[in-house]
C-alpha cells in the first residue's frame, strides 16, 4: 500500500539552520531515498517552501476568503512530504525511524495511508 | 553531527520568542539574557536525556523563569524588591505560561525586543550588534568577527548600546495599533540594515559576513509569520531573498565585482527567487504598494529574465518612478537613470541625473554612473574626470578595481 510521510517541524528550528547543516540533513535523508528509490517503492517527494510563501483559500459561501499563510496557526508546520510504497504500517513506521535517525531533534512524522494517487506529470 | 546539535538548533529557535517573555517578566535586559542563559544551559542536560519537550519554548521560559526569581530574591536580601506591579506574573503556573504563549502576547513580546535594539538614540553601528546579541543570539565573537573589529571592541560597543537603552525607556506597556505599526516600521528598516550591512561587503570580507544576510533574512521570516498580512514585510522579505539569491554570482574569482547585467545567471539561487516571487505575489493582491514591495517588484524583474538582454526596462523605469514619488531621493534617481539609459539612450540619462550632482557630490555610484554614461557617447575626457572621482570615494577595493578597468578601457582607446 503507498502510504505518505508527512513531515512536521518547528520552522523556527528548521530556518536556523546553516546552510551547512541544511546540506547535512539532507544528505543523510537523500542516504535513505536513494535505497528506496532502489528498491522502486519511493513515489513523489516535496520540501515546501516556508509558511509565509502559503495562502489559504477558505471556502464560505459563494465567495471564498483569500487568506495570507497557512490555515491554522500551529507549533510545528507541515514542510513537507514522501509517498513510499510499504508493506505494512509496521513497515511504513520503520522508514519514518530512518528518516528520523537522519534528521534527529524536534519535530513528527504523521504516516497516512494513500486512498487516491495519481503521480500526475508537470514540465518543470 | 553531535547528540547537542539538534538542542542548539532548537535553543537559536526559541530565543527571541523566550527572551522577549522573559523581557517582559522581569523588565530588566541583563536579567531576561541571564535566565535564558541558565534555562538553556539546563535544557542541555535535561533535553539530551528525555529528548525535546513539547513545546521547548514554553519550557524555557518556565525553567528561564524560574531560576530567574530565585535570582532575584537572592539580591531582594541585599536591595529592596522592585514594586509588585513591575514583578508581574509571578505566581503563574506552567499552564497559565503556555496558554499565555499561545495568545497574541508572544507577538508583542519579540516586537518589544527587536523594537528595543532600534532606539533612536543609537547608531546603526550599535543597532545591528545588540540585535544580533540579544535576539539572534550570536556570540560577541560572532558578531565581531562580522563586523570585522575585535572582540573587546564589539563587548564595549553592546555594553555601551545596552546601558544607553536603560531599562526605564524599554516601552513595556503593550502598543496602541499605530505604536505597534511605528515598530513595525522601524524593526523593518532595521533588518534591512543588518541585511545590508552583510551585502555590501567587498568580496574578501564576503565569507565573514553571509551571516548577516543570513540572520536578516531569518529575522524577516520571523516577522512575517508574526504578522502574515503586512504586504510591506512580505515586500522586505522578497527583497532580501531576491538579493541574497544572486550573492554567488557578485564577484569573479579575483574579488572584482561582477554588475548584475554581466552575472551568470546559473549562479542565482532558484529557491530563494521562488520564494521571493511568491511573496511579491501575495503581497501585490493587497493593494497597498510600500517602497520594499516596489523595491522587491525591481528585483523581481531582473529575476525574472532569462537574460539581461531580456529585462523589462520600461517596467522598472515605472516603478523608480513610483519609488521615486512615495520617496523622493536622488539616489533613486540615479538607479531611474540606468533603466533611461536602455530605453531612451545615454544622453538622456546624463540629462536626468546632471542636476543631481550637488547632492550626491560624495557618493561614489553617482561618479561611476555618469562616467559610464559619458563614455558610452564618447565624451572620454569628461568621463575620465568622473571615474577619477569615483576613485577617490570608492568605499572598498573592490569598487576601485571595477572603476579602473573602465579607464583602462578609455586610454585603450
Amino acid at each position: 500500500m503507498l502510504y505518505a510521510i508527512l513531515c512536521y517541524n518547528s520552522e523556527d528550528v528548521v530556518g536556523s539552520w546553516s546552510k551547512e547543516k541544511d546540506d547535512e540533513v539532507m544528505a543523510r535523508l537523500a542516504v535513505v531515498q536513494e535505497r528506496l528509490k532502489k528498491e522502486g517503492r519511493l513515489g513523489p517527494v516535496a520540501r515546501l517552501l516556508p509558511t509565509t510563501a502559503a495562502t489559504t483559500l477558505r471556502k464560505s459561501g459563494n465567495e471564498p476568503i483569500i487568506i495570507d499563510g497557512p490555515f491554522a496557526e500551529t507549533k510545528e508546520q507541515f514542510l513537507g512530504f514522501y509517498v513510499v510504497d510499504c508493506a505494512s504500517l509496521d513497515d511504513a513506521l520503520d522508514i519514518a525511524r530512518e528518516f528520523s535517525v537522519a534528521n534527529p531533534g524536534t519535530g513528527s512524522y504523521e504516516i497516512r495511508p494513500i486512498s487516491i494517487f495519481r503521480p500526475g506529470q508537470t514540465s518543470t | 553531527m553531535t547528540d547537542t546539535n539538534w538542542i542548539d538548533a532548537a535553543l537559536i529557535a526559541a530565543r527571541p520568542q523566550a527572551v522577549g517573555a522573559l523581557l517582559r517578566y522581569f523588565r530588566n535586559l541583563d536579567v531576561a539574557e541571564e535566565a535564558f542563559q541558565e534555562a538553556c544551559v539546563k535544557a542541555l542536560k535535561n533535553w539530551g536525556k528525555n529528548g525535546p519537550p513539547r513545546d521547548p519554548t514554553a519550557w524555557l521560559i518556565f525553567v528561564g523563569r524560574n531560576s530567574a526569581i530565585d535570582v532575584v530574591r537572592r539580591q531582594a536580601k541585599q536591595q529592596p524588591l522592585p514594586p509588585e506591579e513591575l514583578l508581574s506574573d509571578l505566581e503563574d503556573n506552567e499552564t497559565a505560561i503556555a496558554e499565555k504563549i499561545d495568545g497574541a502576547d508572544y507577538r508583542d513580546d519579540i516586537l518589544r525586543l527587536l523594537f528595543i535594539c532600534c532606539h533612536p538614540d543609537l547608531p546603526p553601528t550599535q543597532q545591528i550588534p545588540l540585535a544580533l546579541r540579544i535576539v539572534s543570539g550570536l556570540s560577541v565573537k560572532q558578531i565581531a568577527k562580522a563586523f570585522l573589529v575585535g572582540e573587546s571592541a564589539m563587548e564595549q560597543r553592546i555594553t555601551r548600546a545596552k546601558s544607553r537603552i536603560g531599562a526605564g525607556e524599554i516601552p513595556f506597556e503593550t502598543p496602541d495599533p499605530i505604536e505597534r505599526a511605528e515598530r513595525l516600521a522601524a524593526v523593518a528598516a532595521m533588518i534591512y540594515l543588518i541585511f545590508n550591512e552583510g551585502y555590501s561587503a567587498a568580496a574578501s570580507e564576503q565569507q565573514a559576513r553571509i551571516p548577516l544576510c543570513d540572520e536578516a533574512i531569518r529575522l524577516v521570516r520571523l516577522l512575517l509569520r508574526m504578522y502574515p498580512t503586512e504586504p510591506e514585510i512580505m515586500g522586505l522579505a522578497a527583497l532580501l531573498l531576491l538579493q541574497n539569491a544572486r550573492s554567488a554570482a557578485r564577484f569573479d574569482a579575483n574579488g572584482e565585482v561582477i554588475l548584475l547585467e554581466e552575472q551568470d545567471r546559473k549562479l542565482w539561487n532558484r529557491e530563494m527567487i521562488n520564494e521571493g516571487l511568491a511573496l511579491i505575489d501575495k503581497a501585490m493582491r493587497h493593494r497597498q504598494p510600500g517602497p520594499y514591495q516596489i523595491q522587491s517588484a525591481i528585483a523581481a524583474l531582473h529575476a525574472r529574465a532569462p537574460t539581461a538582454e531580456e529585462t523589462d526596462w520600461n517596467e522598472i523605469d515605472v516603478l523608480y518612478g513610483a519609488l521615486e514619488r512615495m520617496m523622493p531621493s536622488p539616489v533613486i534617481t540615479l538607479n531611474r537613470a540606468v533603466a533611461v539609459a536602455k530605453l531612451r539612450g545615454p544622453a538622456a540619462a546624463l540629462t536626468l541625473i546632471e542636476p543631481l550632482e550637488e547632492r550626491l557630490s560624495g557618493y561614489f555610484h553617482y561618479f561611476g554612473v555618469k562616467g559610464g554614461l559619458l563614455m558610452k557617447i564618447g565624451r572620454n575626457g569628461e568621463a575620465r574626470e568622473a571615474f577619477n572621482r569615483a576613485i577617490a570615494l570608492a568605499n572598498n577595493a573592490a569598487e576601485a578595481a571595477h572603476i579602473r578597468m573602465h579607464l583602462d578601457n578609455l586610454s585603450k582607446e
